[in-house]
């Protein structure tokens, strides 16, 4: 595992889900979560250090449309800025790298969703190679049952549960980072971060042994999630709870799932990790997944100072 | 005092040509020609379709290696909703098919009417499309043999 240069922490986070957002958009979402969460820990946007966000301009429809969403930050005066077309867990790990350089001391992540306005089984499938994947139009729910079956005809999981439909939600997420002394200064019950990795698969699904996950595997390493009280997963499919139990070696503790909106559910899964164990002591650990049957895994362990 | 007004004719295009590069380019070309290509990974397997890199050390690949268009299923799924786009319009099997003479499996629709028609294990045959353009999709579908 490796270690920090410098200490960071989660100090406030604010989330809002819905199934179907009917009217707002995505910057008239995220303007009253980013501004809670950023109350809770007295911050005005002017003096956060970092700024990076995850969503999909496929979900929007068009390209550099996540631009748009910083109208809910507002970007004058110039301010340090990133995004990833991924689940904000992502860009989460992104600013804990940005705040290791040491420049500055705050960053504030956010995520966003709307997919109820699309089909996103359909949306998802423009992602995946454009040569010999995306022209078949592969639903993610189909692309999971690839999944599913593989790990019964492993057989080292027991039952498998069938696939669901894919899970269609809008919604945002906040996260307030901040590191060493400015995150205690900031709260009393900061939670730690005390490992963050993640890693990638073979894009060809062929090309990957689809009944276990290896990404998981090593992620859950570098960020040494070991003794761990309780687990958050990131699960878009009841099938995968197995397989990120298994890949992180998983068995007593309480697990909690959640799929979360898409490209919101894994920087959701560490908000509510953090808000669970703040104050408490308890480490725990948090993971996030993109991409077509888990291409990409993200895996934190967290820990709740004691209050 | 009339107002002049200027006026500017703007066509939107798209003017870059797009290379599928040497071994991409060459498993499409193959389909083309009725033919399914996969290259030599830096540890010997064959991986189909063709890669222009090894997904393991990274390197550049560049040995050719043409394999059936027949193989057997390695998993599969069941879709009883086809989505627009999707090479069939009634419901079909989803399923990674090993071709025989590849290490790896290709993403393929299998033309079955039930789900009890497929299985992992089940060998299956490519079924061509009458017009074969260069395109993934000119396998319009496998079937069980």
């Amino acid at each position: 595992m490796k270690s920090f240069l410098r200490d960071v922490a989660i100090v406030a986070s604010a989330t809002f889900e819905t199934p179907s957002e009917p009217s707002r958009n995505e910057v008239e979402m995220l303007l009253p979560v980013i501004h809670d969460a950023l109350g809770q820990v007295g911050l005005s946007q002017g003096e956060i250090g970092f700024t990076v966000s995850g969503s999909s301009d496929y979900l929007q429809g068009y390209t550099f449309a996540f631009v748009g969403a910083l109208d809910a930050v507002g970007a004058w005066p110039p301010i340090r800025e990133s995004h990833l077309e991924m689940d904000g867990a992502f860009a989460l790990a992104e600013a804990v790298a940005y705040l290791q350089e040491g420049h500055v001391d705050t960053a504030l992540v956010y995520a966003f969703a709307r997919p109820s306005r699309g089909d996103l089984d359909r949306t998802l499938s423009v992602q995946l190679d454009p040569y010999t994947v995306a022209p078949l139009w592969p639903d993610a729910r189909g692309l999971a049952g690839l999944q599913a079956q593989a790990m019964r005809d492993s057989g080292r999981y027991g039952d498998v549960p069938d696939v669901t439909p894919t899970y269609v939600g809008d919604g945002v997420t906040a996260v307030i980072l901040a590191t060493g002394d400015r995150a205690r200064e900031l709260t009393k019950t900061p939670v730690w971060i005390r490992g963050i990795d993640h890693r990638i698969e073979a894009q060809m699904l062929g090309l990957r042994d689809l009944g276990s996950s290896a990404s998981t595997k090593l992620a859950g390493e570098g960020a040494g999630a070991t003794n761990i009280d309780e687990a958050y997963l990131h699960v878009l499919y009841p099938h995968q709870e197995l397989l990120v139990k298994d890949a992180l070696g998983l068995d007593r503790q309480p697990v909690n799932t959640a799929a979360g909106p898409m490209m919101v559910g894994g920087l959701e899964r560490l908000a509510t990790a953090a808000k669970s164990i703040a104050g408490t002591g308890k480490r725990a650990v948090a993971t996030a997944t993109s991409g077509a049957c888990m291409q990409q895994n993200l895996v934190a362990v967290l820990e709740g100072a004691a209050a | 005092m009339t107002e002049e007004v200027l006026v500017a004719d703007h066509t939107i295009e798209y003017t870059y040509t797009r290379s599928t590069g040497p071994m991409i380019g060459a498993f499409l070309t193959g389909l083309r020609d009725g033919k399914i290509v996969g290259c030599r990974g830096a540890d010997g397997r064959v991986i189909v379709p063709a890669v222009d890199y090894d997904p393991v050390t990274s390197e550049d690949l560049s040995e050719t290696v043409e394999v059936a268009d027949e193989g057997v299923v390695t998993t599969w799924s069941w879709n009883d909703r086809p989505l627009l786009g999707q090479p069939l319009d009634h419901p079909f099997a989803w399923a990674l098919v090993k071709l025989d003479g590849a290490d790896t499996s290709l993403l393929a629709a299998v033309d079955v009417d039930d789900p009890s028609k497929i299985s992992t294990g089940s060998r299956v045959k490519a079924r061509w499309a009458e017009e074969r353009v260069g395109s993934i999709t000119d396998i319009a579908a496998f079937e069980v043999v």
